[in-house]
């Protein structure tokens, strides 16, 4: 009994171990921890935005308070319609973080697959993957949501779908360049001279010495996903109003640059912030998890 | 065309073990592979007790690779670095679904562990805690875990240090005799394969050119190429020093497209024209002891 | 006439990192004679390359030189500045090492990579004399000068590591440092590449320390030899003490022992069991106490004393009488 109970334990505290030491590596870097807490902060603004500031405030025009300059009352100011844009900022966290996040897991979830059987087996798969990713790239980003927003219709959904679609060619391209360094190993080789097939071989050896890479690779580009979906909405290609998505925003205040700059500025600052964060835990995170760093 | 291998005919007897030797390029680790099916023969046969494995389907293939392993050169390349050392060891077991329960894999595995020296305080630890002795034998516990006949050992030893050297092929010795199993052992050092050998094959270029029990290759070799491997040996013996080495000239040749004949020609003292032309083959000069070369004939 | 060229007296060098200390080279005392060849034979981790290293002070920044002293010529090395230790590499002691594919500039033919060696040296010389010498070099090293404008790649092994002799010995230097320069190569190859080596030295003069695990090696080329353990030097003395002597310490006999004997019929050998010691944490006592055969009470408590029969010194407890 005892015997076994002190195997679980060392068996979870060696496991516990890589991970304590990335975030031991992790915690070192000021700027990454920077980041994680700016980026905790937005989270966290997400999850409770209802509480921190009723959506009502943010939907309801006062035609009487229009372009009204930060005050007590309207922390942001309000915009064109009256409406507080503290409230709509606060709000608009919900849709860039969650097209941030569900953007990059579909892209995962089609490039992992896809990258990992394209570099596995090489040739003609290879090849007809790769020519349907370089398809896909070829296409620019705003013409490829133009015609998904044209089709299906403006909203949260396809937003999120134009841009997935979009990113999927790269995460493609990461997780095939790190399968292809990894197949000639020869502990691949020794796993399939035990009888292993190829899927055992992706899932038990290949995807787990990879996926360092990927998460480094998906983490940095979140940022990228969440200002091009800004960018669309600044288009009108995005979630159609009242939805107070930062792009939306960002638009709407273009007319009033000079007379009401203040609808510019607070929805700009908070995708800025978002995007660096992001990248700076990225960053981080990628030191964090490389070894060959450890002096 | 690259030949990689040419022409090889050998047998392996049963509880015994050839001793395959030779410098880069030879072949003997793409012979030890072939052999396995890890890598396609392009002509030939291989027979495993008996039975004809050159072009069996995939589902046997899978079936016969429990009857013959393969341990590899380097300890460092061919273990995940990012599972254990039970899971390493243990991996084939969960391929074959060898057994239904947790606790049958890990007493399975601490066996193995045991058997190959291996304490099982390290049963939880990841290879780069670990250092090259140990980490191959991970290795052998691992190929062990499916219980094989026939193993085909890859240079085990060669990424060792010297008194490490010893402990694994002490340990090789061990398990042959305690399991009954039968090696193919595939190295360049010479003296290495002499202790562990019933019988070596040395290759050059693809070829065998002597074929003998191994006493008697190390008493008295026959081929030229043989004579100079052997004689290339530094030995620790300071009587030894002065003596003139006959040190062969030239380099290993190419393996691409070579001319039919000996491919030894361009290095041997002895050569003469009727070493090219046409492949030498390998004769039996005396009981049990085989030489491809014209001075023989 | 004093004959010694190199004198290491109580070197100890160790790593700094954030985590640990190691000790690499723990108070080591070695002299190399002119024209002599002296061998340090030992495992992985018993310090010869941080050795080798430490006297070309080509250590990497979290190496420190703890104490001791680099005499050569009666200079000590540790103290010379920079500007001056680039004199002295390259031109009066050579450094060649084990994997040649990496000693060589992928992008430079052969022949202009001896010549800048030729340059950094004699930087008044001209292209003509320069090509010249190229070409002795060459020739020196049994490579045909035709090859002069080939890159590494059309190379073979044991070519390119005698393209890289020839550039250690292209300034005749007075000291060569051979870190394991053979083992990366066939043993027929390696054979070739010895047997110039010993050629080179006897017609040059220069004096060598060959860095090996390989005893046979030991016993072709060096005139002494030195043992190490965990960063210490447990044996040292001429060729005939240390292969044919009567005493030795434990370690160098398990050594011999765990070499396959060509002359021997198949049998077990005898290996030493355990491993070297973690040089972040090494043993109170002797470093091969826990490994060895003949230990004793006093070897686990007290780091034994240096005993010399004349030019032979063993580091061990059994000879303290």
């Amino acid at each position: 009994m005892d015997h076994k109970d002190q195997q679980k334990n060392q068996q979870m505290h060696v496991k516990q171990n890589k991970w304590h030491e990335t975030w031991r590596r992790l915690k070192k870097n000021k700027t990454a921890i920077l980041g994680l807490v700016i980026l905790i902060v937005f989270v966290l603004v997400a999850i409770f935005a209802d509480v921190i500031a009723p959506y009502d405030k943010g939907i309801k025009m006062d035609s009487k308070n229009r372009f009204a300059n930060p005050s007590f009352q309207n922390l942001f100011g309000t915009d064109a319609y009256g409406r507080d844009v503290f409230t709509r900022v606060i709000h608009g966290t919900r849709y860039s973080l969650s097209i941030g996040f569900f953007a990059t897991i579909l892209s995962m979830i089609f490039g992992i697959p896809l990258g990992a059987i394209s570099g596995y087996y090489g040739g003609k798969v290879d090849n007809i993957i790769m020519r349907l990713v370089d398809i896909l790239t070829s296409i620019p980003a705003i013409m490829l949501s133009l015609v998904v927003v044209t089709v299906f219709g403006a909203s949260l959904v396809n937003l999120i779908i134009a841009i997935f679609i979009a990113r999927i060619p790269a995460d493609v391209r990461v997780v095939r360049s790190a399968v292809i360094t990894l197949v000639d190993q020869q502990y691949i080789e020794a796993s399939r001279s035990g009888g292993a097939r190829d899927l055992h071989i992706i899932i038990r050896h290949i995807l787990p010495n990879a996926v360092g890479t990927i998460i480094v690779q998906s983490t940095m580009n979140v940022g990228q996903l969440i200002i091009r979906a800004s960018g669309l909405s600044f288009l009108g290609l995005g979630v159609p109003t009242p939805a107070p998505e930062w792009g939306t925003l960002l638009s709407e205040a273009r007319e009033y640059l000079r007379s009401a700059p203040h609808m510019m500025i607070f929805p700009g600052v908070a995708l800025i912030l978002v995007a660096l964060s992001i990248n700076l835990l990225g960053d981080g995170l990628r030191d964090a998890l490389d070894p060959k760093l450890k002096s | 065309m690259l030949h990689a291998i040419d022409g090889i005919n050998l047998k392996i007897f049963k509880k015994k073990t050839l001793g395959v030797v030779g410098e880069s390029g030879c072949g003997k680790s793409t012979l030890g592979r072939v052999i396995l099916r890890l890598i396609d023969s392009t002509g030939g046969d291989i027979f495993f007790n008996g039975e004809r494995i050159t072009h069996i389907n995939k589902t046997r293939l899978r079936q016969m690779r429990k009857r013959m392993q393969l341990i590899f050169q380097d300890p460092y390349s061919s273990i995940d670095p990012r599972m254990t050392v039970a899971e390493s060891i243990s991996e084939y077991m969960e391929i074959n679904r060898t057994f239904h329960t947790k606790s049958e894999i890990v007493s399975r595995t601490e066996e193995l562990m045991d058997m190959v020296g291996l304490s099982t305080r390290f049963i939880d630890s990841y290879p780069h805690e670990l250092d090259g002795g140990r980490r191959q034998r991970i290795g052998i516990a691992r190929a062990l875990s499916v219980n094989p006949e026939f193993i085909v050992c890859d240079e085990p030893v060669s990424s060792l240090d010297v008194s490490i050297q010893a402990q694994i092929l002490n340990l090789l010795m061990d398990l042959q005799d305690n399991l009954g199993l039968t090696y193919m052992f595939i190295t360049h050092d010479l003296s290495v394969v002499k202790h562990i050998s019933d019988e070596i094959m040395v290759m050059y270029l693809g070829h065998c050119v002597e074929l003998a029990k191994s006493n008697e290759l190390f008493a008295h070799p026959l081929h030229p190429y043989s004579k100079a491997l052997l004689e290339s040996i530094p030995v620790p013996d300071v009587s030894m020093r002065n003596k003139k080495i006959d040190v062969i000239r030239g380099e290993i040749s190419s393996p691409i497209n070579p001319q039919p004949g000996c491919r030894f020609f361009p290095r041997c003292q002895f050569a003469n024209e009727k070493c090219r032309g046409k492949d030498i083959p390998l004769r039996e000069i005396e009981g049990g002891h085989y030489v491809a070369c014209t001075l023989f004939d | 006439m004093n004959d010694e060229l190199l004198i290491l007296k109580d070197l100890e060098v160790v790593y700094k990192t954030d985590f640990e200390t190691v000790h690499a080279v723990n108070k080591i005392n070695l002299t190399i004679h002119k024209g002599k060849t002296l061998g340090i034979v030992g495992e992985t981790g018993a310090g010869k390359t941080t050795t080798a290293l430490s006297i070309l002070r080509l250590l990497p920044h979290t190496a420190k030189y703890k104490t001791g002293s680099i005499f050569f010529n009666d200079e000590d090395l540790i103290a010379l500045p920079e500007r001056e230790m680039l004199g002295i590499r390259g031109d009066k002691i050579a450094m060649i090492f084990q994997d040649p594919m990496t000693s060589l500039n992928p992008i430079m033919t052969v022949g202009s990579q001896i010549a800048e060696a030729i340059l950094l040296h004699n930087s008044d010389m001209n292209s003509q004399d320069v090509q010249n010498k190229v070409d002795e070099v060459l020739r020196l090293v049994g490579i045909s000068p035709d090859r002069k404008n080939d890159y590494p790649h059309q190379l073979s092994g044991g070519m390119k590591q005698r393209i890289v002799i020839a550039m250690a010995l292209v300034c005749e230097p007075e000291l060569l440092i051979a870190d394991e320069p053979t083992t990366a190569l066939d043993v027929t190859i390696q054979a070739q590449v010895l047997a110039m080596m010993r050629d080179l030295r006897d017609r040059l003069g220069t004096a060598m320390i060959m860095i090996t695990h390989n005893l046979g090696i030991v016993a072709q080329i060096c005139d002494d030899v030195a043992v190490m353990y965990a960063g210490e030097i447990i044996e040292s003395g001429t060729m005939e003490e240390i292969f044919s002597g009567q005493n030795h310490h434990p370690y160098t006999t398990g050594l011999f022992g765990s070499l396959p004997d060509l002359s021997s019929l198949r049998s077990r050998l005898s290996p030493i069991s355990g491993l070297m010691p973690d040089p972040t944490n090494l043993p109170e006592g002797c470093s091969f106490s826990p490994r060895c055969p003949k230990v004793m009470e006093i070897c686990y408590t007290e780091k034994p004393k240096e005993y010399c029969f004349g030019t032979h010194c063993i580091k061990c407890h059994l000879f303290g009488s």
